[in-house]
Parts: structure tokens; sequence; C-alpha cells
């Protein structure tokens, strides 16, 4: 009996810490949403945190999109032409990184890149007090720190998303025909015909701009809700690279059957 | 000053960037179409089997892609497939008795629908319909035909 | 009780307050009035909220019961708006320096002008080097917060504090981690600021030596109440056991050394080690 109650109230415990974590972080994103016009006042503090935010996720992006493009055409390749049918290996690499490996991708690396050095930053930034004191000078933290990253966030994972595509797309073509030699025409217009803009490109980028909501989301309301302890920040930087990627995955499950269903 | 200066340059290089890869997704890889205005015309087809066929099929003439498959339905009146297509506004020349034929291009590829000119003098004009069609070729009542027909050679 | 027989003209007024954190209430009927232009000293042992009655004072935590009134105005009750404006006219020292640390240390004292006024260059960098002398720290405006000492980190945090001209200063223990050097120039700037400016001070401290030196009241606030209050003087020759042994620093007497436990010959003994009971 006693055993059944103390689950039951292990249950309820955390069905109502969830519920209350829910309320505070939608409060968080409501003021931040709020300092939307202050972003736009001072634009200068939004390109600093374009940069940091954005420019510094370049290398990885770059890399890691050259790579998956020229594997999986690589891959592709090796399936396909047992059927013959490599002429529709741009269609495979170009749907399969602009629906899905483009958009997901992107935002992994980016949460492990940018989404970290957010919360690690904020985390300090609270432990070291400079947060308090910014409330003492009458500045408001959340307009001054947050509200700029939250939108630099949110405009640079698109961004780095198309960069990903195209990127990709170039490298798989480099392999696929140039090394592999499939006929150039039929790679690009087959996947000229089978990809659509509004279906596909659209979409894949919807995707992206949901993906960078979340992950900077989940960043910054770790970073400002970090136990300010060099082992609070810590362990708030894991907590937001892994609710990060579980978010991610289980909203790309969520769109792709919206959208491609 | 110079930092700040510098960081605005990357992030314009950045952001410049970006849409660059984003206009190359939409006119190289996609196929983007709302920039042209070219709508060209209608005409449908009546098929008694369009097998694979899909919306966003080519259409071509002689190989050269002219239009698309716009619209498959079924109507049933006729009890058949009506597939409707768009042709470029600039094949303006195609006889009323063009013949629409649906073949696949290799052996495993997607399907497409061909057009082959006939001699009328009348050209054909936004809704009109193609009388003479010959449908996709499904693979099992190939092997079918050829099996009975190997069968009773047999006897 | 509490200080408020002592005074002339209250600049804050702290009535009945209350406030726990999770389920250890830290204060229980906290009342204290603080004199303007005086500096006032908050003492006690750590743990007792010295600092949580700072953040209430900026209005960075509200209290669950009681109110606090600076300048006449409760400070809990106010709006966002007017709460920044009041914070406008209140400087406080962090413990840790607080600055800012991707900002030089001429950036982050001209940080609250640039946030708050639209003033030309040259005005906010006369202001700022005005404030570095004060402290002694003009040569050391183009390095960064990482380069300094922990001590010249608190005196750039305190020009910074100052920048705004202040009607309120607070320090969050001002003394605690500086060497002797360093430690006499903030005694003696916390002094000159009190006196050349007339800015109301409110000191947290567990440091008896320099405390008493430049206070010119004393509260000593231990579980959640006001303990023992007066100027330094009156506190030394207090006959309450409680101030003279925090005054004194001696280790065992009314406030216990132990944390509570159970009898030590059982712990050693006993096959089980019992849970030292819960501090509330």
């Amino acid at each position: 009996m006693t055993f059944f109650t103390n689950l039951l109230q292990m249950i309820g415990a955390f069905a109502i810490n969830t519920v209350a974590s829910f309320g505070r972080a939608s409060i968080f994103l409501f003021q931040i949403i709020l300092g939307f016009k202050d972003v736009i006042l001072r634009s200068s503090l939004l390109i600093k945190e374009l940069y940091s935010v954005g420019v510094l996720s370049l290398l990885i992006i770059v890399f890691s999109a050259t790579f998956v493009g020229m594997v999986l055409s690589l891959l592709g390749y090796v399936t396909l032409v047992d059927f013959g049918a490599e002429s529709s290996l741009g269609v495979l690499v170009a749907l399969s990184l602009i629906r899905e490996l483009g958009p997901v991708l992107s935002a992994l690396l980016f949460s492990g890149r940018a989404g970290s050095a957010l919360t690690a930053e904020i985390g300090l930034m609270k432990a070291t007090e400079q947060l308090a004191s910014m409330e003492m000078m009458a500045v408001d933290p959340i307009r001054r720190i947050i509200s700029p990253r939250f939108f630099a966030g949110l405009i640079s994972l698109p961004l780095l998303t198309l960069l990903f595509m195209g990127i990709g797309i170039y490298s798989g073509y480099m392999v696929g025909s140039v090394w592999l030699g499939v006929d150039e025409g039929s790679f690009w217009s087959q996947m000229q015909s089978k990809v659509d803009f509004r279906g596909d490109v659209v979409n894949g980028l919807i995707k992206s701009v949901v993906f960078g909501f979340v992950v900077t989301w989940i960043a910054l309301y770790q970073g400002y809700n970090a136990y300010p302890t060099s082992e609070g920040v810590s362990r708030a930087t894991t907590n937001s690279v892994v609710y990060s990627a579980l978010a991610v995955l289980g909203l790309d499950f969520l769109l792709t059957a919206l959208m491609f269903m | 000053m110079g930092s700040s200066r510098k960081t605005e340059i990357t992030v314009g290089a950045f952001v410049l960037m970006a849409l660059l890869a984003f206009v190359y997704l939409a006119l190289n890889v996609s196929n983007l179409t709302g920039f042209s205005s070219d709508k060209g015309y209608q005409v449908s087809a009546s098929f008694d089997n369009i097998g694979g066929l899909s919306k966003r099929a080519k259409v071509t003439l002689s190989g050269v892609a002219v239009g698309r498959v716009i619209d498959i339905s079924y109507d049933k009146e006729t009890f058949r497939a009506k597939v409707t297509m768009r042709i470029n506004s600039d094949v303006n020349y195609l006889p009323t008795d063009t013949q629409a034929s649906i073949y696949t291009s290799g052996l495993l590829g997607e399907q497409y629908i061909s057009l082959e000119p006939g001699a009328e003098d009348d050209v054909l004009k936004d809704s009109s319909q193609l009388d003479i069609t010959q449908s996709a070729l499904v693979l099992e009542e190939l092997i079918g035909k050829f099996m009975s027909s190997f069968m009773s050679k047999k006897e | 009780m509490g200080c408020d027989n002592i005074l002339s003209d209250t600049f804050i007024k702290i009535r009945d307050l209350h406030f726990s954190r999770g389920d250890r209430e830290i204060f229980s009927g906290v009342s204290l009035d603080i004199p303007t232009g005086k500096i006032t000293a908050i003492m006690g042992p750590s743990g007792t909220g010295k600092t949580t009655l700072l953040r209430m004072l900026g209005g960075q935590l509200q209290p669950s019961q009681g109110t606090v009134e600076v300048e006449g105005l409760d400070i809990a009750s106010l709006n966002r708006k007017d709460l920044y404006k009041a914070r406008r006219r209140m400087g406080m020292l962090f413990q840790s320096g607080a600055l800012l640390t991707d900002l030089s240390v001429f950036e982050n004292i001209a940080f609250p002008i640039r946030e708050h006024y639209n003033f030309r260059e040259s005005m906010v960098r006369d202001l700022v080097l005005l404030k570095l002398e004060l402290v002694g720290l003009r040569g050391a405006h183009a390095l960064m917060p990482a380069e300094l000492s922990g001590g010249m980190q608190r005196r750039v945090s305190l020009a910074r504090a100052i920048i705004l001209d202040p009607v309120l200063m607070m320090y969050d223990e001002p003394f605690t981690g500086l060497d002797p050097v360093t430690l006499g120039t903030i005694v003696t700037l916390i002094k000159e600021l009190n006196q050349s400016l007339g800015i109301t001070s409110v000191l947290v401290s567990h440091d008896i030596h320099e405390t008493f030196s430049i206070a010119d009241y004393v509260c000593i606030l231990s579980e959640g109440k006001v303990m023992a209050a007066g100027a330094p003087q009156e506190l030394m020759e207090s006959k309450s056991e409680f101030v003279q042994q925090f005054v004194q620093g001696k280790p065992d007497g009314p406030m216990p050394f132990h944390f509570p436990a159970g009898s030590l010959s059982n712990d050693l003994l006993g096959s089980k080690l019992e849970k030292g009971q819960h501090l509330s």
C-alpha cells in the first residue's frame, strides 16, 4: 500500500514539476518576445549576436554538409546502380537533404555549437551575478541580453540550414557526377522535376524555423534557470543539448507527418 | 569601432551566402515556376489505363519537354482516366489529331506523356480534347498476353 | 525592537518582514529603520539572509509578508517601470564584482550611462575617467575584467555602482577576500563616499573589525530576527551574551558551533548513522 501511494506521489510530483517548468518557460518566452522592440531599435546588439551564434557555427555546418552530401551520393549510387536507376541519384540526394537531413542535422549541430555556448554564457553570467548587477543598474537583462540572442538564433538556424542544403547537394553532385560518372544532365533534370519548391524547399525551411525557435528557447531557458554554481552551469549545458536533440527529433517526426503525408 | 565593423561585414557575408543558397535551391534544384508568367494552355486526354503516371509528370514532343501533367481524375461517365496537361504557350502549332501516349523512361524510370502530331490543319486550343490515346504498358498485362499466346501456339 | 530608536531621518523603513526559501524561514518578523546619510551595517552569522535583505531593498526578491519602504516607496508594490526608476537611484557593490566579462573596464563603467542616457562620447569619457580616478584605476581603463585582481575588480565595480550618482549605496560583503592594502582602500572609499557625497550606505558584512570602524549604526541579525542594534560602541559594551559572542568571535555561546546532531557516542558506537535533525 505504501509502495503504491509512494509511486502515486512520485508521478504526481513529476507531473506538477513538468507543468510548472513549462509554465515558467512560457512566461520566459513571453518576456523575450516583449523585448522584440528593443532588438529592432538596437540592431547593433542583434548583429553582434548573429556573429557569435550564426557566423561562428558556419565552419561546422559547411564541413558537415560537404561530407553528408558526399556520403549520401556514394551510398545512393551503390544502391541505385544495382537497379540501373543511378539517374535518380540527384533526386535521392536532394530530397533527403532538403526534407530531412538539412533541417535536422543543422539543428543538432547548431544546438551543440551555438545552443550549448548560449547556455554556458548565460549560466555563467548568472553565476557571477552579472545578470543581477544589470537589474540593479536598472537594465532589464532579458531585454538587453536574452532577447537579442533569441532572435539571432531564430534567424541564424534557417540561414545555416539553407547553406547546409545547398552545399550538401553540390558536394553530392561532385561525387555522383564528377567522380562516379552519373550523367550530369539526368542528375539535375530528374532532381528538378521531382523536387518541388513549395512542397519541399519551403517545408524544409519551415522545419528549420521551428527548430531554431525551439533550440534557442531551450538553450536560453536552461542558462537563465541554471543553478548558479559551476556544477549547475555544466549540468544546464548538458541539459540544453540533450533536451534540444530530443525536441528536434520529436518535432521532426510531427512536422514530417503533417507536411509530407 | 573597427571590430564592430568587421563583425557587421562577416554577418553581412553570412546572410548573403545563405540567400544565394536559397536562390540556388529555388532555381537550380527545385522547379520554381512561380516567377514565370507563362501559364500556357490546357488540354485533356482520356486513357484506359494510366499506369503509374503522376501529377507533374513531363509532357514531351519528340523527347522535348513542352509541358506538365497538372491533374489526373477518373471520369465516371466514360469509365476512363482523364489527364489534364498544361502545354507551354509557344507550342501553339499542335494539330487536333495529335496522339498522346504514356511511356516509361527506362525500365524502371518515371512515366511521361509523349505527343505525336497528326496531320489536321486546325490546331489545339485551351481546353481541347485529345481523342487518340495510347495507354501505359502494364508489365503484368504484357506478360499475361505473351504467356497466353505462347500457350496457344504450343497446342 | 529594531534600530528605530536611534534616528533622526529614516531613509529605509522595514516592517515585519517575513521571507522563506523552500522550507527554510529566513526572516520571521524583521523591523528595521535605516537613517539618511549614514553608514548602517547589517551583520550576522553566515546564512542569516543578509544578502537576501539587500536583494529585497533592490526589489529583486519579494517578501512573503511585511513591507520594505525606500524613500517612502513600497518597493514590492511598484510596477516594473517605477521599480526600474527607483533602481536608478541605487547603487550596489556585489561580492564578486559582477563586472560584464565581455566589456573592458572603461565600457563596464560606461555601461549604465550608455543604457540610460544618450550622452556625447566626450561627456561619457569624462564621467568615466573621473570615477576611475576616484578608485585609483584610471590607468587600467583599457584592461579586460579578467586581467584584474579581485580587489581591483571590486574597485571598478564600485566606480560603476556610483556612476549614476546614487542616493543609496548597498555593499554586499565588501571586505571579504582582500589583501590588507586593498582592504584599507575599500574601507576608506566607502567612508569617503558617504561623507563627501552624503550617500546613504547599507553595508552587509561579518568582518567585525572593519565594519565597526566605519559604521554609524550596526544591526545584528540572527535566526530571522534583529538580535541587537545600536552604535558600534554600544554593542561592544553590550551585556547580551549573544552580542558578546558575536563581537568577540567566541566559538561557543548562545550561537552553537555544532550543526544539530544526535549524540556523538551514538554515532560512533551505533551501527547506523543517525540523520542530523533538519535545520528549520
